[in-house]
């Protein structure tokens, strides 16, 4: 295995769980929804998924209990955030502190514990054509199943009417509402998709990564998942990019060390970051009348009747 | 209100000592405060490990409290001082960061004595204890050294501080008896603890050519990618033989249950006294996993090595000790460096080929 | 039929007054079912975190010292979020003030320098705090850009910065390698109010921010302006205000009263710089900005039963052996239980037996 193929293979399973969990975001953003609590929801999805997983032995079944565990989060947020009109920022903080605390009650049964990880795919003469074999067809199912997401997501936005009425409802819920379109019904679903992608990210750490479950093992990637969505400017497929930028200067960075080439990793650390901040300007400046973010964002809708 | 308010608190208070149960009162309560989870399987775990084996040492003479996951921040001080003030005579203080805190409750509380893990200032009622971690880096250096056939040794580290760099240095020197053009490849992965990123940094040391993995941090991910890929590696902190069956060598393990007996036991008759302890492979706060996934002649020279270190004929820090920048160190401990030395390690040896961080 | 949410043509003061006591309730039957599940005595429990720490004035003054910072930083949330402007980066405003006002201690230690190096921290980091505080508000002006994001991600640079510089060019010559500064010379310190204790003047400083904030938004002209920005814009707009000069004044006092949080932080509890030195504080006055309605005295009160929970939750693990874990999700619960009553106060619930529009269906 060449060391460029080896570095793309890393490339793809280190931003696997980046790209689910926005994803799933980027789809709750479009409607309106802000629900800052994605690690919370990621990290509950992990205890959950690796408990599982764990108890059946079957990473399908540790990966529908992440997934479950996560739209049971994202519907104490709706709830909290739709149902009774509760501020989303606060709310989605209230989460992520939920979510330590009851990741750590649930994981705790599973201290030490080990699952065999989801294994990767290998289909017989594609996964072994030379270069980009193992790249296409030799990943874990995750992999994959995370850009035939995107792509659906993306397909679902701009090519279906209810994707269109999702759009509306993000971008003035208001005529949305006079329009006759439900739109809390259209909110909830979409926040339960984002708990949903969270809960299956969160869970793909321990089915897939690394076959265990400690505490706080998300470290942080649900915030950065977040960052992304802005990075990504709401669009699909400059997710897919974004999460794969990232993913690359993660594993470039320890690769670059390994060379021996000297940069403050606390430079390379903050890079994404920084670039985030400036796509964010630039975008906004593009457009006039202000940014390409979804124009109700993180407002609260009260129906008027 | 306020009345209402103590008799609640009194009430409150009255139920808390019914559960205690009455012997309460003759048990010598122990504090710990812990840097992590109970269930990190790293650092935090193996302070927990040695917390429950004291208690099944002493049974029902001790009581023992754990405060988890505080902080090294402004917390750790009000942490550690409600474990004094609830009645704790012993407190250990489980991580580097907190030492300054540790030393203000210390001068506060002259009457509870204090053990703080890896720091370097102590009082007449806190001791510090800590574990010559390098002497079992310096075996698996050796280890490594014969198993290697690429010649490149794969290394994970945390942060650079004395402990880790005395390990990467002892972990050459050993290595080098064996193979004196061997090279290591060093990943600082600025975490002690963020499974992906150490199994990311695992992934980065094969791919670059490197087939034995070492580490530096607390998690398991490391070994368990080693395994996947069918390279060997080194296990951290505790057993990790059950994340890589096939993969791991030995793990250099820290193993406080002795010291903690010790020292409880040294509380319990009233001979505490505030100490340094540095422990190592003699003492048995430093314990080799079983050598595994090795031939017979590999194995027997580890545990010849292990042997010669623990009747002091060997020192990892034998003089002369060459520099990166090819002088010689000073060596003040006579033959060997001295403690101090060691434990404000600061410099590559000759055969590392990179600069430490910030330096 | 169908339960939906309506607004009130009037806030409803008897809610606004009963619903803390609903939340707390609420949370407290929800605890003790939990509390009884994990085996414990829910009433001895609830005792440990709610009133074991008022029993002594040591207790009280940890209390307070949890508290100074997180009102500190909500206080200035609170503006900007009735000015409608989502700072949510507080905690890098907070790091950034620190990293600032310890400069000049890092950089005086050692000298005979006189008792003005920690007024002169303080000014050191309120500025730096409030400069940080001014890149999302400015983004956002200029070029609108949204500063929930933006003021997002620059808490990572802040966190990182800090890293870098205690473990490269503020390291302690004789740490070490630790990545920490030297302990701060005694002139570069809070002063204690207590002997003995580890009450700060940084408590004295949080009271006068909480009066100043009360002051502010019911006696100025700059505070009116600012709640009719965030409560009706287009009016504000009629009134001739401007609304992009106050989103810069709030972030600007936000950051500020950020920085000034952190940098008292570092000279009083911690007494050096060093990484993590916030556990999250940014991010829980973000919540205790909520709590406290956005309301100067409501914060102070909010930040107290915050720091409240904390407190008795490391209690809770030493006498009654309650996991944090189960701290953690008491908070969460109670935040939920409170967010949500407060919303009664604006809304009401209504029965409605058909639906008034025939929804045209989404599908």
């Amino acid at each position: 295995m060449g060391l460029i193929e080896a570095i793309i293979l890393a490339v793809l399973a280190a931003s696997t769980p980046l790209l689910l969990a926005a994803t799933g975001e980027l789809v709750t953003e479009r409607a309106g929804v802000l629900n800052l609590g994605v690690e919370g929801m990621m990290i509950v999805g992990a205890a959950c998924g690796f408990g599982g997983a764990w108890l059946s032995g079957s990473v399908i079944i540790g990966a529908l209990c992440g997934i479950g565990a996560g739209v049971l989060m994202s519907l104490i947020f709706a709830l909290m955030t739709l149902g009774l009109a509760v501020n989303q920022v606060a709310t989605g903080l209230a989460l992520t502190i939920l979510g330590i605390g009851l990741s750590g009650l649930i994981g705790s049964r599973f201290v030490g514990e080990k699952i065999s990880l989801a294994p990767h795919l290998h289909i017989p003469g594609l996964t072994d054509i030379p270069l980009v074999g193992r790249i296409l067809f030799g990943e874990d199912a995750f992999v994959y199943l995370s850009l035939a997401l995107v792509i659906g997501v993306w397909f679902f936005l701009y090519r279906t009417r209810t994707g269109l009425i999702l759009r509306a409802a993000g971008d003035n819920h208001t005529s949305a509402h006079a329009l006759g379109y439900p739109v809390l019904r259209i909110r909830m679903f979409a926040v339960m998709f984002g708990g949903a992608c969270a809960g299956l990210a969160g869970a793909y750490l321990p089915l897939a990564y690394t076959p265990f479950f400690i505490p706080g093992m998300t470290a942080g990637r649900g915030w950065i998942a977040l960052a992304l969505v802005v990075f990504a400017s709401w669009l699909p497929g400059r997710l897919v990019i974004g999460a794969y930028l990232f993913g690359a200067v993660t594993i470039l960075q320890l690769h670059a060390q390994g060379w021996g080439v000297g940069v403050p990793s606390q430079l390379m650390s903050a890079l994404p970051y920084l670039a985030t901040i400036i796509v964010l300007v630039l975008i906004s400046r593009a457009r006039t009348g202000g940014s390409t973010a979804p124009a109700a964002l993180g407002t609260v809708f009260v129906p008027d009747r | 209100m306020k009345k209402i308010l103590i008799a609640a608190t009194a009430a409150v208070l009255a139920t808390g000592a019914g559960l205690l149960g009455a012997s309460a009162a003759d048990k010598l309560k122990i504090g710990f405060i812990y840097l992590g989870p109970v269930g990190d399987l790293g650092w935090t775990y193996q302070h927990d490990l040695g917390r429950l084996e004291m208690v099944k040492e002493f049974g029902d003479k001790v009581e023992t409290t754990f405060l988890e996951n505080v902080s090294e921040g402004p917390d750790s001080e009000r942490s550690i001082e409600q474990l004094a003030r609830a009645g704790n005579k012993l407190i250990f203080t489980t991580s580097f960061g907190y030492m300054e805190p540790t030393l203000k409750v210390a001068k506060k509380y002259p009457n509870v004595h204090f053990e703080h893990a890896t720091g370097y200032k102590r009082d007449k009622n806190m001791s510090t204890y800590s574990g010559r971690f390098y002497e079992g880096r310096y075996i698996q250096g050796i280890i490594a050294a014969k198993m290697s056939k690429s010649g490149v040794l794969g290394y994970i580290a945390s942060f650079p501080i004395p402990e880790v760099i005395s390990g990467i240095n002892a972990t050459m020197l050993g290595a080098q008896t064996i193979n004196p053009n061997i090279k290591v490849k060093i990943i600082w992965a600025n975490t002690w603890f963020d499974p992906g990123k150490e199994a990311d940094a695992a992934k980065a040391l094969i791919d670059q050519g490197a087939d034995i993995i070492m580490q530096h941090t607390d998690s398991p991910a490391a070994m368990q990618v080693a395994a996947e890929r069918g390279k060997l590696a080194f296990g951290q902190d505790s057993e990790m033989i059950k994340f890589g069956p096939k993969a791991q060598l030995t793990s250099t393990m820290n193993n406080w249950g002795p010291y903690y007996i010790q020292r409880v036991k040294a509380e319990l008759d009233g001979t505490w006294k505030s100490e340094d302890f540095w422990g190592g492979l003699k003492s048995k706060l430093v314990v080799m996993a079983p050598y595994t996934n090795m031939p017979d002649d590999v194995k027997k020279l580890a545990m010849d090595t292990e042997a010669a270190i623990i009747e002091g004929r060997l020192q990892p820090f034998k003089c002369p000790i060459v520099g990166q920048d090819g002088k010689e160190v000073e060596c003040k401990g006579g033959t060997h460096l001295d403690d101090g030395q060691v434990l404000g390690m600061n410099f590559y040896v000759k055969g590392i080929d990179e600069k430490i961080p910030g330096k | 039929m169908q339960l939906v949410l309506e607004k009130r043509a009037e806030r409803s003061s008897a809610i606004a007054l009963i619903s803390p006591l609903i939340a707390i309730g609420l949370t407290l039957a929800t605890m003790s079912i939990l509390f009884a599940m994990l085996g414990k005595n829910p009433i001895s429990a609830l005792g440990v975190y709610f009133i074991a720490p008022f029993v002594d004035s040591y207790s009280l003054q940890e209390i307070a010292v949890k508290a100074t910072p997180l009102v500190m930083i909500a206080i200035g949330l609170s503006l900007c979020y009735l000015a409608n402007a989502w700072n949510i980066g507080a905690e890098g405003q907070f790091l950034i003030g620190a990293v600032a006002g310890s400069w000049l201690a890092v950089k005086t230690q050692g000298t005979d320098a006189g008792p003005w190096v920690f007024p002169a921290m303080l000014l050191l980091g309120a500025v730096g705090g409030a400069l940080y505080g001014l890149i999302p508000a400015i983004c956002k002006v200029r070029f609108g850009a949204s500063e929930i994001l933006t003021s997002l991600m620059l808490v990572y640079v802040a966190d990182l910065l800090l890293d870098y510089l205690v473990r490269g060019p503020w390291r302690d010559p004789k740490g070490f390698n630790f990545p920490t500064t030297a302990e701060f010379d005694p002139v570069a310190t809070v002063p204690v109010l207590i002997e003995g204790g580890r009450l700060h003047l940084g408590g004295v400083i949080a009271l006068v921010v909480v009066a100043a904030g009360a002051v502010l938004l019911a006696r100025t002209i700059k505070g009116f302006e600012i709640r009719v920005v965030g409560a009706a814009p287009r009016a504000a707009r009629f009134g001739g205000f401007n609304s992009n000069q106050l989103i810069l004044l709030a972030f600007a006092i936000s950051g500020a009263l950020a920085g000034m949080a952190g940098i008292i932080e570092v000279a009083g509890p911690v007494g050096h710089l060093q990484p993590g030195i916030s556990p999250g504080y940014g991010f829980t006055a973000i919540i205790v900005a909520f709590l406290g309605r956005l309301n100067p005295i409501g914060i102070l009160f909010a930040g107290l039963f915050l720091a409240l929970t904390f407190i008795g939750g490391e209690q809770a693990q030493i006498t009654m052996k309650i996991p944090l874990d189960v701290t953690k999700v008491f908070q969460g619960i109670l935040l939920f239980f409170v967010l949500a009553c407060d919303s009664l106060i604006l809304y009401r619930f209504k029965l409605v037996f058909a639906s008034p529009k025939v929804s045209r269906g989404a599908h």
